[in-house]
């Protein structure tokens, strides 16, 4: 994991850096039960300095979550298994998640619902070239591709019935060719020539959008081109300086790794820190980070967060992707947009930032991003708490934000999520763990009376220097008990971030055996949060009931982001679709209809996946007619060619 | 979706109802002690937040929304908070209830007693009161039961005991509470007492409105209340209310519940226990206090047969359900919940909609006997009719309301004439039946002499007795009836000619019926069908055509209306004097005896004396301004506007069902005069 730095500082970082990653030999012996469930980084040191290949589909899945390589399956013994090495958990049996899997869903490991293994490259529809274009791209010696494979690749993000299809191999419209920049001025060339020879840009960057923004719009017919901006770290890799090192906060300039319109989506593990995504990386190797950890994080990119105002794990302690970023360079048809220094603030008129922040693809390409970067802590820990049930968890919540002590990470799962957290338990292998785990359950079920199909955990993640993460770790344990939370390990609120890192590979394994699923979220004021849990539940289960679904859906909910004035709310949704002819169609409705009901019970439409096509109908209701027309109005100027026709957001 | 599910008014043959089963047949034969001890385990509403009455009330002035309101109270009045706090917590106590099981296990044993005394049958429909007991686990749930008796909520909690089904807790009038034990002991079996009237007082609507949704959100108990305020002393359903319809709905608005289940429940009498004390309360004698002597003097009453009695539990209603498309939720986002807000503008008609609907399937569910007919014909003939006729006449009159959809209870098997003289036995105090000639009669009048205003009198209760029957089927003929006076009153044919007249009417009469607003052109098209099904009317693309046929059918229904339309009419002419507002019911009584005992004979204006039906058409005429409110000084007055009362008259006026009409707007003119 370290490289080998010589000065003894660059050593103790590194001890630092092993040390959250909790991989320290010695313990990796002593205790397995307490290892063993966390999700950790690819053991596999990458030996390029490019992250990203450009043919991603040599060791990412062309139809479904992530590396080719790690996936769960169930093996002839009906276990669960998660393959590969990449992953902490990669190789373990788990042996609970047949029997919650099978109880839940009313699946049944006898009826499966295979993907169709390889791409069926007749079912891609020849490119739509714009050859004087293409010759113009090649003149100026830029990377293209028109592989039918390159190019499904770039066609979907992550929605259901983009993967869903995929998996089925039905093919619907693809970007007609893919181009590499390598640079900001490779951009500027591409955008320039897009604008002279009129054809529709879609910026890529992780691929990890879960609104729709990537699907390519059925009424475009000029050609569609997709910009990959994976390779764009390549150059100035050794670019990576210091602009200012202050005692609070010290800048990082990034040349961006990539730019784009995908929506941070699930799967990265909770120890991120050494990801193979170069700045991290390199950061980390400078005893920096940026804090910036949203869930899909091992895939997505530093220009796909600022394009949908992305929030990490930890904004608690650093921000999310608006208060991290200090300096953005854009490539519109109109030019390049910047600001002309770095100052933490200035009073100039509604802040341009704003107006990329979020923007989806939809008026140009990040191309170089300024953020505030911070020492790597020297401590972190993990804990959890159990509560009685989901409303005094909330009310604790509500109680830690309100006195602004809020950990790295606070997150509150349900009972059903908790359930399904549990089912993830990978074999344990020694007597005295599961006597212990047994002595647990006793205590707190029989001894505190907590009734196990109402207790909730919420999970936490401390970071900062020892003293004062045991100090802080005590008040937020003592705020928890005043609403009769007990201490529950660190072993489960460890657990608790692995299923969001997970969860994606485990769709794929439930669309194997008919049961779809995806997430939703929303942020919400305070005093609505109980409800709108409630109310989208049982909207769920009601909708499905009338749209045929032959089984009960599985609702979760987590109150996964704290603020002053409430609280981000995270949705997963799954149901067993035996016996439906258009189970996509069902799920759509049914999300439309759950979305329906966050809007009506006060929720937002999005917290942080953004809005892409998906959620495009409720934006005059949610922003108001005048303010998306001052969305609109700003596309117009922008882009009035439309361009970036991904035709998102508005 | 959701306004078909509430009321289908296209196709009323179709409509299915349950069956009945006699819930007293049991008691008949068991010990009511044990029944009243027997062990009781309601069915539970799954998201019950176990809580104590006592708890309640702690939670409900721990609100937010009550403490927000008794700040703002204190702010303006200038009291302390805790004072203005200490007013609430009184005004609690006043009003909430205190559910004893004990006392509900008491009014079981007294009341299968009386109920076995007073009814032949006590007739429920059980598949209602399982689809209630499956409503009451899902959602929280409101009951709407028709008013119509004292019994009505007594017979509502009696009947969820046996069938184990949550007690509810019902909003009663402040009336009863100053009732010596009773008003305890309802307030123990689940009442809670309300004032009739807070307009103003913000703490009070504030204590009150919190009370009934912390009662809601936390699946105490049933909540129940009627949607018409007040029993109705015509037996015609009342304009219904929308503030507590508001209170309930709100907790679904604001999204602290998923859903609410509102159930309709229709409760019917063969035989009113109130019968003649509503004739007499219409005439002007106020209705005698509640009190606890009175009640026992009441008990007279236990004496007598009052037939089977009928409880319809209708179909739960889901709110949301109801609200889809109508009513944008966001509209809450943005205010903290607990600040109070006052209903929007398309809530407010929601609302209004909603209660109208749901009055509508109440009326629609009760339950009508062979006598509601007789009494209907009875009313058409003010000099009698022989038993033959009668019998053939009702024969084609069920015929008739069978057709239009009525729920009625005719015994299978049995012949008419037979029918007919069952029920003219049970309702013999307001006939006079000799030699094969029924007439309706005064028949335990006093032999002594009685001055001609007290013979009127005498008369106006037993007509007006009647009239609370028939009153009970109008909703049946109501819309063709309406639609009969149009076609008769219209200048032409014409199918918008009709309709124009056909909606003034129905405009005029809104206060009078359950017309809901805005169903102008669905009630319109609902008459044209159903009397073009019975083969009264063609219709056609611009012209509506009198069948050959129709004509009787045509004339039985106008006259329905046609004491409505003459009360209308008297009305307009009693005011011309300008009266004083508040000395109007008591000055029409005595011009209106007079008059009617001059055109006794040639009228039939009993019903005129009605105070509801005067209050009614004072209202009508306040809407159609063809009457305005002046204020001078402290007294507020009324003053006809001449020319609207003519044009008025002018529509009313060419309906020749009143066919004297010239002599009797002359013989109103002397009494102008004379007044």
């Amino acid at each position: 994991m370290a490289s080998n730095s010589s000065s003894s500082t660059a050593q103790q970082r590194l001890r630092i850096i092993a040390g959250h990653l909790q991989k320290r030999p010695e313990d990796e012996n002593a205790s397995v039960a307490a290892q063993e469930c966390k999700a950790e980084a690819p053991r596999s040191e990458p030996s390029s300095a490019t992250p990203v290949p450009r043919r991603r589909q040599e060791i990412m899945k062309w139809n479904g979550w992530g590396y080719s390589d790690s996936r769960f399956l169930f093996t002839k013994k009906g276990q669960a298994e998660f393959t590969g090495k990449r992953y902490r958990l990669s190789g373990l049996i788990l042996p609970s998640l047949k029997d919650w899997f099978e109880g839940t869903f009313g699946a049944n490991l006898q009826h499966r619902s295979p993907a169709t293994p390889s791409l069926n490259l007749s079912a891609v529809a020849p490119p739509n070239l714009n050859q004087p274009f293409v010759e113009d791209l090649k003149a100026a010696g830029l990377v293209v591709s028109h592989d039918p494979e390159d190019r499904v690749f770039r066609a979907h993000g992550h929605c259901l019935h983009e993967v869903f299809a995929l998996r089925e191999g039905r093919i619907g419209r693809v970007p007609d060719m893919v181009v590499w920049p390598s640079c900001h001025s490779d951009v500027e060339k591409i955008v320039e020539l897009a604008c002279k020879h009129n054809v529709c840009l879609i910026p890529y960057g992780g691929g990890t959008s879960v609104s729709s923004a990537l699907e390519c719009p059925r009424e475009e017919t000029r050609s569609i081109v997709s910009l990959d901006t994976s390779q764009m770290s390549n150059i100035h890799l050794k670019d990576v300086f210091i602009m200012r090192c202050t005692a609070v906060t010290l800048t990082l300039h990034i040349v961006s790794l990539t730019a784009g319109s995908e929506t941070l989506h699930k799967a990265s593990t909770p120890l991120c820190l050494s990801r193979n995504t170069f700045p991290v990386r390199l950061l980390n190797e400078h005893g920096y980070c940026t804090g910036h950890e949203p869930d899909s994080m091992e895939f997505s990119s530093l220009g796909g967060w600022v394009a949908t105002r992305a929030s990490g794990m930890k904004k608690n302690i650093y921000g999310n992707i608006e208060d991290l970023v200090v300096h953005i360079k854009m490539v519109t048809p109109r030019g390049v947009i910047e600001k002309s220094c770095l100052g933490p603030r200035m009073s100039t008129g509604p802040d341009i930032h704003h107006f990329i922040l979020g923007s989806e693809g939809t008026l140009g390409v990040v191309t170089e991003v300024t953020l505030k970067i911070r020492p790597l802590p020297e401590y972190q820990k993990y804990g959890s708490v159990v509560f009685p049930n989901f409303q005094q968890g909330v009310a604790c919540l509500r109680e830690v934000a309100r006195q602004r002590c809020a950990p790295a990470s606070i997150r509150l799962m349900d009972n059903e999520q908790f359930q399904f957290g549990h089912a993830l338990k990978p074999q344990v292998s020694s007597m005295f763990t599961s006597f212990l785990d047994g002595l647990k359950k006793f205590y707190i079920t029989k001894f505190k009376g907590f009734d196990p199909q109402h207790l909730c955990v919420a999970t936490l993640l401390f970071e900062g220097d020892r003293g004062k993460v045991l100090q802080h770790e005590k008040q937020v344990y003592d705020i928890a008990a005043k609403f009769g939370g007990l201490a529950a390990g660190e072993d489960n609120g460890q657990r608790g971030y692995m299923l969001t890192f997970v969860i994606a590979y485990l769709r794929d394994l439930g669309m194997d055996y008919y049961v779809i699923g995806e997430s939703f979220e929303t942020s919400v004021p305070w005093d609505r949060v109980l409800d709108l849990c409630r109310n989208v539940k049982e909207r769920i289960v009601r909708e499905c009931k009338e749209r045929g679904v032959q089984f009960p859906p599985l609702p979760l909910s987590r109150v996964t982001q704290t603020y002053d004035a409430g609280a981000c709310v995270y949705f997963y949704f799954a149901f067993n679709y035996r016996g439906l002819n258009d189970p996509v169609h069902v799920y759509e409705q049914v999300e439309h209809a759950a979305r329906e009901e966050i809007l009506a019970n006060g929720g937002s439409l999005s917290h942080h996946h953004g809005v892409g096509k998906l959620r495009k109908e409720w934006m005059k209701e949610s922003v108001s007619g005048v303010g998306l027309g001052m969305l609109k109005s700003v596309k117009e100027y922008v882009d009035p060619q439309n361009i970036f026709g991904n035709r998102n957001l508005l | 979706m959701a306004s078909r599910a509430l009321y289908s008014p296209r196709h009323p043959m179709l409509k299915k109802r349950d069956s009945f089963e006699d819930i007293l047949e049991e008691r008949r034969h068991s010990s009511d002690l044990r029944y009243a001890l027997r062990c009781y385990t309601p069915t539970l509403y799954k998201g019950l937040v176990p809580c104590k009455a006592s708890m309640l009330k702690s939670i409900v002035l721990q609100s937010d929304h009550l403490q927000y309101v008794i700040k703002q109270v204190s702010s303006e009045s200038g009291d302390s908070t805790e004072c203005v706090a200490e007013e609430a917590s009184l005004i609690l106590d006043e009003m909430a209830h205190r559910l004893q099981l004990s006392t509900v296990r008491f009014f079981v044993f007294t009341l299968s007693k009386a109920f076995k005394r007073l009814f032949r049958s006590v007739c429920v429909n059980e598949e209602g009161i399982q689809r209630l007991q499956q409503a009451v686990q899902e959602h929280p749930v409101v009951l709407l039961p028709s008013h119509r008796s004292y019994m009505d909520f007594l017979m509502m909690s009696y009947l969820l005991y046996m069938y184990d089904l949550p007690l509810p807790v019902i909003a009663a009038g402040m009336d009863f509470m100053s009732m010596k034990f009773v008003g305890e002991m309802l307030r123990m079996s689940g009442a809670f007492f309300i004032r009739r009237s807070f307009g103003g007082d913000k703490l009070y609507w504030a204590v009150f409105s919190e009370y009934v949704k912390t009662m809601l959100r936390n699946g105490y108990a049933p909540i129940e209340f009627f949607l018409e305020g007040t029993r109705s002393r015509t037996c015609k359903s009342l304009t219904p209310k929308t503030g507590l319809l508001n209170i309930v709905m709100e907790p679904f608005f604001k999204g602290e519940l998923f859903d609410v289940n509102l159930v309709p429940v229709s409760i019917s009498y063969e035989r009113i226990l109130e019968e003649s004390l509503y004739a007499r309360e219409l005439l002007g004698i106020p209705k005698p206090k509640e009190s606890t002597s009175g009640l026992l003097k009441a008990r007279r009453v236990l004496s007598e047969d009052y037939g089977s009695m009928y409880v319809y539990f209708g179909h739960p209603v889901s709110v949301r359900s109801l609200t889809e498309g109508k009513i944008t939720r966001s509209q809450y986002n943005l205010l903290p919940r607990c600040i109070p807000q006052k209903p929007s503008a398309d809530t407010h008609e929601f609302l209004n909609d909603t209660a109208f609907r749901l009055v509508r399937i109440q009326e629609g569910n009760m339950v009508l006997k062979p006598w509601v007919l007789i009494a209907t014909l009875l009313l058409q003939n003010p000099d009698g009719m022989d038993l033959s006729s009668l019998a053939e006449q009702t024969d084609w009159l069920r015929h008739l309301a069978l057709a239009f959809g009525a729920f009625l209870d005719w015994p299978d098997h049995a012949a008419c004439s037979e029918v007919i003289s069952c029920s003219l036995a049970l309702h013999r105090h307001l006939l006079s039946v000799s030699a094969g000639h029924v007439q309706l009669s005064v028949t335990d009048a006093p032999q002594v002499e009685t001055t001609p205003e007290e013979a009127v009198f005498h008369q106006a209760v037993v007509v007006l007795s009647c009239a609370s029957y028939r009153n009970q089927i109008l909703h049946v003929f109501l819309r063709p009836a309406l639609l009969a006076v149009a076609m008769q009153s219209a200048n032409s044919n014409r199918k918008d000619d009709v309709y124009n007249c056909f909606n003034f009417l129905r405009n005029m009469f809104s206060s009078e019926f359950i017309l809901c607003p805005g169903d102008s052109v669905q009630d319109f098209e609902e008459a044209c069908y159903l009397l073009m099904k019975r083969g009264v009317l063609q219709v056609l693309e611009h012209e509506i055509v009198m069948s050959a046929s129709g004509h009787s059918t045509l004339a039985f229904l106008s006259s329905v209306l046609d004491p409505f339309l003459q009360g209308y009419q008297v009305t307009p002419h009693t005011q011309c004097a300008n009266l004083i507002l508040r000395r109007f019911e008591i000055s029409v009584f005595r011009f209106l005896c007079v008059f009617v005992i001059m055109a006794s004979g040639r009228l039939k204006c009993y019903e005129a004396l009605s105070s509801d039906l005067q209050k009614n058409a004072l209202a009508a005429f306040l809407r159609l301004k063809a009457v305005m409110k002046v204020k001078v000084g402290d007294q507020v007055t009324l003053k006809v506007n001449k020319i609207a009362v003519n044009s008025l008259e002018d529509t009313l006026g060419k309906s020749d069902v009143i066919s004297h009409q010239n002599s009797w707007w002359s013989s109103m003119a002397m009494f102008e005069i004379a007044i």
